[in-house]
C-alpha cells in the first residue's frame, strides 16, 4: 500500500470557477468600455481606473486588517466591481468622489457582509447610489461626447442625458444611431448600446449568465412603457428611446445578474427581472429621478432572499 | 412654556395608561411557576450543554422538580457539589457519584501508526467515516479531524497536530458526554476520573487480529490476554482481541501495565516510580 | 434524440479503452470471497476449511429473501474463514480458498461459447435460476436481481430496461460487451423478459456508443422471435444518463415518484451486464463468478477491458496492466463522477468492482474552497430539481428536520453539483452526510 489520496465522489470538476466568471463578465464589458473611453476620452479613463485601483485596494487593506483573513483579491470580484462602478459614474466627477464611492461599495456594500458570496446588495450600485445622493450636482453633470477631448484637456461642456429630455418632454435631442452608438451623455459605460449588447452575447455564448434576467427586464419595460406610448404618445417616449437611453442595458445585462444578488431559480430570476423593469419604469415615468434602474436593482435585491425562499426548482418526481 | 407644560402632561399620561395596562397585562397572564425551579438553576452551572439528556438546564431543573426521587437525574458537570445543592433544595437526598472524565481510547500517534493513504475531503470525522475506514491501517482508531473538539462546548478537547489525536483537557473536561456522541468511531468514554486523577485503561479500540493491528500500529492492544490473567481483581475483559478495563472494579494496582507488550494500557497521572523500587 | 428533462452535465468524454477488445484474465492463485458483495443481509458460509470446492460451486448460501449466494470461482481448497480488509480498509468477512492449476467445473455447468437462443423454462424457473446464480445488479448498486424481478403485488410491470448507458467518462466495458457479445445480451435480455411475462424492452445506450447501438440493433433484427420487442434507444450525451429514474424518464417519459420504486411505474431496469449473467445462468447454469471492468488511466499505456474471476486480487488485476502509473493521485474503483476512492489494493475483486481508474493529481485536486457565491449552478444540473447549495449549509448546521423537508433523501449522490461549483464547494461531501443522518432518522422513527 502506498500514500494515495482519499477523498469522497466525484473525483473530477467541471473546472469552472469564480475567477473564469468574473473575467468573464470583465472581458464581456469591455466593448462598453472601450466605447465610453472614447467618447468620454481621458476623464472616462481617469474615473475607471481610480475606482478599480481602489476597490481591489480596500478589498486588500479591509480583509488583511479588519477581517483578518486572506485577501481574496486573485477573484477578480474587487476589479470587477471597481470597473462597473466606474462605468456608472460621470466622466468628470472628481477623483476624490470616486475613491469614496469605492470604500462605500467595498466596505459597506461587500465586506461589511462578510466578503463575496454573503453581501445582500450589488456593491457597485450601492457606491453608485450613494455617491448619486451625497454629491447629487456633480452625479448629474454629464459632460457631452468628444473624442477630441483625448488629446486636450477635459471638456468643460455638460448637458443633459437623454432621459432627462424625456423627463422634461422632449424625445427629439438625439438620433437612433447616435442612441445606439452611444454618442449621447450618460455616465461613462451606460451609453453605447451596441456594445452593451455585444457584451451580453458574450456572455450568454460562454454561459457565464442566462437570458432569464436581462431578458425579463428588458422585456417588462418594453411592455410597460409600450402600453404608456401608447395611451398618451406626447407625454410618454417611445418603448425603444426608453431602453436605449439611461442605464437599463448596463444595469440589467451587467449589475442585474450578479450572482451573488440575484435569485438561483429561473422563475425566480424571471420574477426578480420583471420586478426591476417595473420599477425602473415607475420611476422614470412617474418619480422624481429621470432615471430608476440602480434604485430598481438594488430594491429587488433585498426581495431576493425572499424568492429563493420560495421558488423552489422544479423537483423530479414531484408529487 | 406652555409647550413644556403640555407634552409633560400628555407624556405622562400616557406613560400611566401604559403601566396600568401592563400592571393588569402582568397579572393576567402571570404563569405559577414552582420557585425552586429558579433556585435549582441557580444551583446549577448553566452550561446548557445537554450533558444530562435535557434541552437545557432549565428542563433539567423542572424535572428534579417534578421527579420525586433524583436517580437517575444527575448533572455530569456541576458534579456531586450541584447535587447536593439540589438535594437540599429538594429536601431529598442523593448519592455521591465519583467525577468522570472523558478518555479517547486510541494511542495511535503518527510516529506509531504509519499512514497508508492521505484524505482530501471535508475535515470532518463523520464524512471521513463514510468514505473510508481512516489514514492509517487501523480501520478503528482517531481519525483527528476533530469532531469531538468541535462539538466540546467548554473548549476541552483539541486536536494536537503532532500526534494526530484528539486530547482532553481533564481540568476543563466536565463529562457531559457530547464528545462520545459526536464521535463516528465511538473511541471516547467517559470514565471515572480517579482519586487524583489517577486512571488506568487501554487506549486502544482496535478490533483487528494481533498481527493486523500491529502491522498497522505499534501502540495498538494486541488481544494477547496477558493482561486479563494479570489483573487480580478481573476487572479485564477480553473481547473481539480487544482488552476493556472495567472502572468499576479497577483498583489501580497498575499490573497490567506492566506485562502489556505494546503499551496500548495508560497509567496516568500515577508518581514515577524509582527503578529500586520496582525490582 | 432522448435524454431526461432537469440538470445534467457534461464531463469531458474520456474513453481511453474503447477500442481494446475484452481480455479474460487466469484465474488468481488464491481467491478471497467476500460474503457480502451486495445490499442485504450477507451470505452464510456452508463450507468449512479444509473442504474441496469445485469452479463455480456455491461456498455461501443467501442469507435471506434480499440477499445472493457466493460461489467459488477457482477450484481449490478453503483455506481460512477469516477477516480481510475491503477497498476502503474496513475489516469483513470473507472465505480463502487456495486454488489448484486447472479448473474442475461444479455439476451442471456447461461451457460453450456457442449463442444458446432457445429455452424451454417458465418464469419461475428461470428466477429460479438467475437467485441460484447469484446474480445481483452490476451497474453498481448490488441489489440482487431475483428481488427486483419480483416486483410488489401492486406494480404492474410493463416494460424491461437495459442500462447500457455507461455515462461515467473512461468506462467502457459495457460498451465492449455490447459489440464482442451482443447475442448473449439480447438473449439475456430476453430471458429477463420472460421472467417478467412482458414483451417489451428497451435498451438505453448513449450516443456516444452508436457502433454498439447499430450493432444490436442488427442482432436483435436477426435474434427477433416476433414476440418479445427491443428496442434499441440512442440517448443523448449527459451525466447522470445512466441513473435508473433518469434513464426511465428519458425512455419512457414516466417519472419516478419521490421516494418510490422503479416498478411503480410499471419499469425494472437491469444492467447491461447483468442480462450477459444472465443468460449464462439460465443457459448454462454458470453462476455469477466472473465480471467484466475497465482498468484505465490516462498515464496507463495497457489498460483495456478485461474479464476478472472473482476473489482475484486487485493488485493482480492491476500488475497485469503494468502496475499503478508512477503519476498516479487516486486509484478509484469505479468511474471519476461516482466511484469510491480505494486505499487499498489488497482487496479482492468482488460483485461490487467495476472499474479501476488510476487519476493524476492534476485531474482529481480539490481547489481551495471559497464562500458560495449563489449562482444557482447547483440548482441548475441538479437532475433531482434539489437545491445542494441549502442541504450542504443545513447539514452544516446539522438542521436535520429542515432537510428533510427539503427532500434530502431524494439525492442520488451523481455529484453534479460538486462537480460545477465555481466556489468548489464540497456540496455533496456535506449532503451525503446529511442524506445519511436523516435516513437514520427516518428509520428509527418506523
Amino acid at each position: 500500500m502506498s500514500n494515495y489520496t482519499v477523498a469522497p465522489a466525484p473525483h473530477v470538476h467541471g473546472g469552472d470557477s469564480v475567477k473564469k466568471n468574473m473575467l468573464n463578465v470583465i472581458i464581456a464589458l469591455m466593448p462598453a468600455y472601450l466605447a465610453g473611453c472614447w467618447y468620454f476620452g481621458i476623464g472616462a479613463l481617469i474615473v475607471s481606473c481610480v475606482a478599480m485601483v481602489s476597490c481591489v485596494a480596500f478589498e486588500w487593506f479591509i480583509s488583511k486588517f479588519i477581517l483578518k483573513k486572506q485577501p481574496q483579491i486573485n477573484d477578480l470580484s474587487a476589479l470587477l466591481t471597481g470597473l462597473l462602478l466606474g462605468m456608472n459614474l460621470p466622466s468628470s466627477l472628481p477623483w476624490w468622489m470616486v475613491i469614496v464611492g469605492s470604500l462605500v461599495a467595498i466596505g459597506i456594500g461587500k465586506m461589511s457582509f462578510g466578503g463575496l458570496g454573503n453581501n445582500l446588495f450589488n456593491p457597485a450600485l450601492v457606491g453608485r447610489v450613494f455617491l448619486l445622493i451625497s454629491f447629487p450636482a456633480a452625479m448629474t453633470t454629464w459632460p457631452i461626447p468628444d473624442q477630441l477631448s483625448l488629446f486636450g484637456s477635459v471638456d468643460a461642456l455638460t448637458a443633459a442625458t437623454p432621459l432627462a429630455y424625456i423627463k422634461q418632454g422632449i424625445f427629439t435631442t438625439f438620433t437612433e444611431a447616435d442612441m445606439i452608438l452611444g454618442n449621447i451623455g450618460g455616465s461613462l459605460g451606460e451609453t453605447s448600446s451596441i456594445a452593451l449588447i455585444l457584451g451580453l452575447i458574450y456572455l450568454l455564448a460562454t454561459r457565464t449568465i442566462t437570458w432569464h434576467i436581462p431578458i425579463s427586464i428588458i422585456g417588462t419595460v418594453l411592455i410597460f412603457t409600450g402600453i404608456m406610448h401608447g395611451i398618451d404618445p406626447c407625454t410618454y417616449a417611445s418603448p425603444l428611446l426608453h431602453i436605449t437611453s439611461g442605464g437599463l442595458l448596463l444595469g440589467s445585462i451587467f449589475m442585474a445578474t450578479d450572482y451573488v444578488t440575484s435569485p438561483m431559480t429561473k422563475v425566480g430570476q424571471l420574477i426578480f427581472g420583471a420586478g426591476i423593469g417595473i420599477i425602473t419604469v415607475v420611476i422614470r415615468l412617474f418619480g422624481s429621478y429621470p432615471e430608476g434602474i440602480s434604485f430598481a436593482i438594488l430594491i429587488m435585491n433585498a426581495v431576493v432572499p425572499l424568492i429563493n425562499r420560495y421558488i423552489r426548482p422544479k423537483r423530479f418526481g414531484a408529487k | 412654556m406652555n409647550i413644556i407644560v403640555v407634552s409633560l402632561i400628555v407624556l405622562g399620561t400616557i406613560g400611566i395608561i401604559a403601566a396600568v395596562i401592563l400592571f393588569f397585562v402582568a397579572k393576567k397572564f402571570y404563569v405559577e411557576e414552582d420557585p425552586r425551579i429558579a433556585e435549582i438553576e441557580n444551583a446549577l452551572p448553566g452550561a446548557n450543554c445537554g450533558g444530562c439528556g435535557f434541552a437545557g438546564c432549565k428542563n433539567f431543573a423542572s424535572a428534579c422538580v417534578s421527579a420525586t426521587e433524583l436517580g437517575d437525574l444527575r448533572c455530569p458537570v456541576g458534579g456531586n457539589n450541584a447535587m447536593n445543592a439540589i438535594a437540599e433544595i429538594l429536601g431529598v437526598t442523593v448519592a455521591e457519584t465519583k467525577p468522570k472524565v472523558a478518555v479517547l481510547r486510541c494511542a495511535g500517534t503518527c510516529a506509531v501508526r504509519p499512514r497508508t493513504s492521505h484524505y482530501n475531503g471535508v475535515s470532518s470525522c463523520a464524512i471521513a467515516t463514510a468514505t473510508f475506514a481512516g489514514e492509517t491501517g487501523c480501520s478503528f482508531g482517531c481519525l483527528g479531524y476533530g469532531d469531538c473538539a468541535k462539538a466540546c462546548t467548554f473548549g476541552a478537547i483539541t486536536v494536537n497536530p503532532e500526534t494526530g489525536l484528539a486530547e482532553v483537557d481533564e481540568d476543563k473536561c466536565t463529562a457531559c458526554g457530547a464528545c462520545v456522541k459526536a464521535c463516528p468511531k465511538g473511541i471516547l468514554e467517559l470514565r471515572f476520573k480517579g482519586s487524583k486523577s489517577r486512571r488506568i485503561y487501554v487506549s486502544c479500540a482496535n478490533k483487528d487480529k494481533g498481527a493486523k493491528a500491529r502491522k498497522a500500529c505499534s501502540a495498538a492492544c494486541i488481544g494477547c490476554g496477558k493482561c486479563v490473567k494479570e489483573c487480580p481483581f478481573g476487572a479485564i475483559t477480553l473481547e473481539n482481541n480487544l482488552a476493556y478495563i472495567d472502572y468499576n472494579l479497577c483498583r489501580l494496582c497498575k499490573k497490567c501495565v506492566a506485562v502489556c507488550p505494546t503499551g496500548s494500557i495508560q497509567a496516568l497521572n500515577f508518581p514515577v516510580i524509582k527503578k529500586d523500587e520496582n525490582i | 434524440m432522448k435524454t431526461f428533462k432537469i440538470g445534467g452535465v457534461h464531463p469531458q468524454d474520456k474513453k481511453l479503452t474503447a477500442q481494446k477488445p475484452i481480455i479474460t484474465l487466469a484465474a488468481p492463485k488464491e481467491a478471497i470471497f467476500p460474503l457480502e458483495q451486495h445490499i442485504g443481509a450477507p451470505a452464510k458460509p456452508i463450507v468449512n476449511v479444509g473442504d474441496r470446492v469445485k469452479t463455480g460451486q456455491m461456498i455461501a448460501e443467501a442469507g435471506g429473501f434480499v440477499s445472493a449466494p457466493v460461489h467459488s470461482s477457482v477450484t481449490g481448497t478453503v483455506s481460512k474463514i477469516a477477516e480481510y480488509t475491503d477497498p476502503q480498509g474496513f475489516s469483513k468477512q470473507a472465505i480463502y480458498i487456495k486454488a489448484e492449476e486447472n479448473d474442475e467445473w461444479a455439476d451442471g455447468i456447461i461451457i460453450s461459447d456457442k449463442l444458446e437462443t432457445k429455452t424451454s423454462l417458465d418464469a419461475k424457473e428461470i428466477i429460479k435460476k438467475i437467485s441460484d446464480a447469484g446474480i445481483v445488479g452490476l451497474g453498481g448498486a448490488c441489489f440482487p436481481t431475483h428481488v427486483k424481478l419480483t416486483p410488489p403485488a401492486d406494480c404492474k410491470i410493463d416494460s424491461l430496461i437495459i442500462n447500457a448507458v455507461e455515462c461515467e467518462p473512461y468506462l467502457t466495458h459495457n460498451h465492449r460487451l455490447m459489440l464482442e457479445k451482443a447475442g448473449e445480451v439480447i438473449i439475456g435480455t430476453r430471458l429477463l423478459m420472460k421472467a417478467l411475462g412482458i414483451e417489451k424492452a428497451y435498451i438505453g445506450i448513449e450516443s456516444n456508443k452508436m457502433d454498439a447501438v447499430n450493432h444490436l440493433r442488427e442482432t436483435a433484427e436477426k435474434l427477433s422471435d416476433f414476440v418479445h420487442i427491443i428496442e434499441i434507444v440512442p440517448l443523448k450525451m449527459k451525466y447522470p444518463q445512466g441513473s435508473e429514474k433518469h434513464l426511465i424518464e428519458a425512455i419512457t417519459g414516466r417519472e419516478v415518484k419521490s421516494g418510490a420504486i422503479p416498478a411503480s411505474v410499471g419499469v425494472v431496469v437491469q444492467n447491461v451486464g447483468t442480462a450477459f449473467a444472465v443468460y449464462e445462468a439460465v443457459q448454462f447454469n454458470k453462476p455469477l463468478i466472473d465480471l467484466f471492468m475497465t482498468v484505465t488511466g490516462s498515464s496507463m499505456t495497457e489498460g483495456g477491458n478485461f474479464r476478472v474471476r472473482m476473489g482475484t486480487s486487485m493488485k493482480e488485476v492491476l500488475d497485469m496492466v503494468g502496475g499503478i502509473p508512477a503519476d498516479a493521485e487516486k486509484v478509484i474503483g469505479g468511474g471519476p463522477m461516482m466511484g469510491r476512492c480505494i486505499s487499498n489494493i489488497d482487496t479482492p475483486i468482488t460483485k461490487r468492482s467495476s472499474a479501476i481508474l488510476c487519476l493524476e493529481k492534476q485531474k482529481t485536486v480539490r481547489e481551495d474552497v471559497l464562500d458560495c457565491i449563489r449562482c444557482g449552478k447547483c440548482m441548475g444540473t441538479c437532475p433531482m430539481g434539489l437545491e445542494p447549495y441549502l442541504l450542504a449549509k443545513l447539514t452544516e448546521i446539522e438542521d436535520w428536520s429542515e432537510l428533510e423537508e427539503h427532500y434530502i433523501m431524494d439525492c442520488i449522490e451523481c455529484g453534479c453539483c460538486t462537480f460545477t461549483c465555481p466556489s468548489h464547494r464540497p456540496l455533496l461531501d456535506y449532503v451525503r452526510y446529511g442524506k445519511f443522518k436523516v435516513g437514520t432518522i427516518i428509520r428509527n422513527r418506523k
